[in-house]
């Protein structure tokens, strides 16, 4: 048997001359639909050369659950529970852009406890979101510990939304009109205990994780994206903020009176590397927990008395008509196209899902990364199939 | 710049393109001729009064009534802070028009995503493949008259 796999190669045997250098082949690799690092089912096709990423292909439509047909089947107020599984770690966002695409429709007026109800909601959720997504992004480079140090706080946000509205992962709490109930008694000291708590953890996560040095070396100059490639791929969010670009819809278009807050916009320096690389993207998203527990303790000292919904009947009916929504969730914009012929439910509702485009620029950044770079790129995307796939 | 001052300058542009226009409402829009698409696209990203940089989305929606397809483009401008949006009327039998993707690269997933769920065909588009659904499906499943698969490679769906 050997004596047959030695003959296969008899220039090497026989003719004594070895090849000056070693030759290496293109190899096929496929990564996912199942795999650790690609934050559900994502499936890539890897071109590689040795350790080289020639080119990535993504495949996706493995979590496709039609949502958006669904719509058309379903009354307004029934689709609120779809929008939770859309993005699964924002839920209370894409409520949000919902409810606010069908007030635009249908010119309802929400009260002002609510909005700030909203706002309180939509950034604590932001920081549940982020808490996931960086917590993640260090087991994806192989550091277990900060995960678990992210999902402790996580844990007390899940609380305090379990008690507002009894679910701990898919709310449905802000409905067409406002929010589905008020607070429960001692909610608001919860919270700001909470806030006085968490604030102090953010440096606990830049020793254990943003300025560790094997982590830097991981992170920093791997997969630059430049601010205008960017933009010209449609990624919003942390993506495009990583970038150096201060674009967020919460200062560009407010809603919700966002516009009375104070906060600022966090954008990616390059400290670590080149502007736009996968440190930057991620550190965004640190930054961005700080200006959300300014934005939440400014609302709870707004809050005001009062309804906390609208005058809105069971059955939505609205005008003919469309209208584009969008609204600043955690991994970028989420949009709601929505087209109503008049009756009581969708005529087409078109989602617009930030992952789904922010993944869309893997192709143009993984050529020439390594292949241990992958996992590093798409967790610093940090795209949730269920809004990628709808 | 207000959506009355963007249509204006769109006329302005080209006046025979644009089909019809909406001001005032929660939609503002224009209506241009599906064949001025690339130019209008190429115009709107690099006029200094309107730079739409940003392609947010591409709807596609389903007219059996009408017997068209309409597509809705929705853009913003990362520097000058202004939205807008763009459509185009189809033809329902034979949906056609071409391809955004060299203006605003971002427009290629959507179209993917109208060629498959709604089939609509984007000429000179670089990877026209379905995306959602698998790649051996039958049937566009946006489309208002669609009909339920009820085998799909051995498994069998109830209603």
């Amino acid at each position: 048997m050997k004596e047959i796999e030695l003959q296969s190669q008899p220039d090497l045997l026989h003719d004594g001359e070895v090849p000056s250098d070693v030759r290496t082949e293109e190899l096929v690799l496929n990564m996912g639909p199942q795999h650790p690092s690609t934050h559900g089912v994502l499936r890539v096709i890897l071109q590689t050369d040795g350790e080289l990423v020639l080119k990535a292909t993504p495949y996706i439509g493995y979590l496709h659950r039609s949502a958006e047909k669904i719509a058309e089947k379903v009354t307004y107020r029934q689709f609120t529970p779809y929008t939770d599984r859309l993005d699964y770690l924002a839920a209370m966002n894409n409520n949000l852009g919902f409810a606010l695409a069908v007030e635009k429709l249908g010119g309802i007026e929400v009260p002002p406890r609510a909005d700030y109800l909203r706002v309180i909601f939509a950034e604590l959720n932001r920081i549940a979101s982020h808490l996931m997504a960086t917590g993640s992004y260090g087991l994806d480079m192989g550091a277990f510990t900060p995960l678990i140090y992210c999902f402790r706080e996580r844990e007390w946000i899940m609380d305090l939304f379990e008690a507002a509205c009894g679910a701990r992962l898919t709310y449905s709490y802000i409905t067409i009109g406002g929010v589905r109930e008020d607070l429960p008694e001692g909610w608001i000291q919860k919270c700001r205990e909470f806030l006085d708590y968490f604030e102090p953890k953010i440096a606990e996560y830049n020793n254990l994780l943003s300025y560790n040095h094997i982590f830097i070396n991981r992170t920093g100059n791997v997969g630059i994206c430049p601010a205008e490639l960017a933009v010209a791929y449609g990624l919003t969010g942390p993506c495009l903020r990583g970038s150096g670009l201060a674009w967020d819809l919460r200062k560009a278009t407010p809603y919700c009176r966002y516009n009375e807050f104070e906060f600022d916009i966090s954008v990616g320096r390059g400290q670590n590397g080149t502007l736009g690389d996968c440190w930057d993207r991620y550190f965004v998203r640190i930054l961005e927990m700080v200006q959300s527990v300014r934005i939440v303790r400014q609302a709870l000292d707004k809050l005001t008395d009062g309804p906390v919904q609208a005058k809105v009947p069971r059955i939505v009916k609205l005008p003919a008509g469309e209208v584009y929504y969008e609204v600043e969730n955690p991994r970028g914009q989420l949009g709601f196209h929505l087209v109503s012929d008049g009756g009581t439910s969708p005529y087409r509702l078109k989602i617009r899902g930030p992952s789904f485009c922010n993944l869309s620029v893997l192709p143009v950044l993984a050529p020439n990364c390594l292949l241990a770079d992958i996992s590093a790129l798409l967790g610093s995307i940090d795209i949730v199939m269920g809004e990628v796939d709808r | 710049m207000t959506p009355s001052e963007i249509i204006e300058v769109l006329r302005e542009h080209d006046a025979e393109a644009v089909v019809s226009a909406v001001a005032d409402g929660p939609y503002p829009h224009v209506v241009l001729k599906a064949e001025e698409i690339v130019t209008a696209a190429g115009f709107l990203k690099s006029e200094p009064r309107l730079r739409f940089d940003l392609l947010r989305c591409i709807s596609a929606i389903d007219w059996p009534a009408k017997n068209s397809i309409e597509l809705a483009y929705d853009l913003i401008s990362t520097s000058l802070a202004h939205a807008f949006a763009i459509k185009v009327v189809l033809d329902r039998a034979n949906p056609q028009v071409e391809s955004v993707g060299g203006i605003w690269p971002a427009a290629q997933w959507h179209e993917r995503e109208a060629f498959d769920l709604m089939g609509v065909t984007f000429l000179y588009h670089p990877d026209l493949r379905r995306i959602l659904m698998p790649e051996d499906w039958t049937g566009h499943p946006l489309r208002k008259d669609y009909q339920d698969v009820v085998e799909y490679k051995g498994l069998k769906f109830n209603p």
